[in-house]
């Protein structure tokens, strides 16, 4: 029921987990480089409305707290799911993740879409076209975590007991931990000092 | 095994104090502007650091990652940092 048994299947189970953190890594430097571009392009109004004019706290409060309630709910699921406990409570968690990431979307989607109803699209400002890569990149990171997590889910109730579902779920848990992270720095440099 | 339940509730708790000192600063606006960003800044590092440390195991163990973080926070301070340099040095010569 619980986790790899031989040493050979462990240091594999490593060696891709590291792998993984390889990619995590040069996707940090990917988004390192688009919040470059975001503060360069940012002064770059063209006349057109800044995100003092468009942002809304209590939209940006609520999608931080579902994203942030999702890194707990994954770390329990991964935590559940490494000690043997039930698959129902291992997919419980899975589930509930799933949903917070899928309303954090949700929101998102529904405030860039406010945005270019009202003439505030990506193509208005240099500040916009780099605000809508610098969060819509983020976004397309959460929709491939969303997938990902679908299909585990799937994995978890066909195979419950296999070592190779849980080291995905492990996987799983770090892209989802990183693209918090990432979050971090979209509200701290791009929302909040324009709420001031 | 508690350890570990410990563990994430800890970095979780940071995490949301981390992330509503900000958020309350700014709809409060009890702070100067400056001051304000500051804290911002501050609260987002560390945030980051709590997420590494409790979540992602940075410290704790996985002594590759932290080398491998390390490594990659030095070429993108190198590159984001030279991008800011770059384009803010031409923005002067400009002169804008």
């Amino acid at each position: 029921m619980t986790m790899l048994s031989d040493t050979q299947t462990r240091s594999k189970e490593s060696e891709s987990d590291f792998g993984f953190w390889l990619y995590l890594m040069s996707d940090a430097i990917l988004f390192g480089l688009i919040f470059a571009t975001f503060v360069v392009m940012s002064p770059n109004l063209a006349g057109g409305p800044g995100g003092r004019d468009l942002f809304d706290l209590a939209n940006l409060t609520l999608q931080t707290g579902l994203l942030l309630a999702s890194s707990l709910t994954i770390a329990l699921a991964h935590h559940t799911a490494a000690n043997g406990r039930s698959i129902a409570a291992t997919v419980f968690w899975m589930v509930l993740t799933a949903l917070l990431g899928a309303g954090f979307l949700v929101l998102e989607l529904r405030e860039l879409a406010q945005f270019v109803s009202a003439g505030a699209g990506p193509q208005r400002s240099g500040y916009l076209s780099a605000f809508f890569t610098l969060v819509g990149t983020h976004g397309l990171h959460v929709a491939a975590g969303l997938i990902w997590i679908g299909t585990l889910i799937v994995q978890f109730m066909l195979r419950p007991a296999s070592p190779a579902v849980l080291s995905r779920l492990a996987r799983l848990t770090l892209f989802w931990h990183f693209l918090d992270i990432v979050w971090i720095g979209v509200f701290s440099l791009v929302y909040l000092p324009e709420l001031i | 095994m508690m350890r570990d339940h410990a563990t994430i509730f800890t970095g979780f708790a940071l995490a949301v104090l981390l992330t509503a000192i900000p958020f309350a600063c700014v709809a409060g606006a009890w702070l100067s502007r400056d001051a304000t960003l500051w804290l911002i800044g501050l609260c987002a590092i560390a945030q980051i650091a709590v997420h590494l440390h409790f979540f992602l195991g940075i410290g704790r163990r996985h002594r590759e990652r932290a080398g491998s973080l390390a490594f990659t926070m030095v070429v993108a301070f190198i590159m984001v940092g030279g991008t800011i340099w770059v384009m803010a040095n031409l923005n002067w010569r400009m002169g804008y």
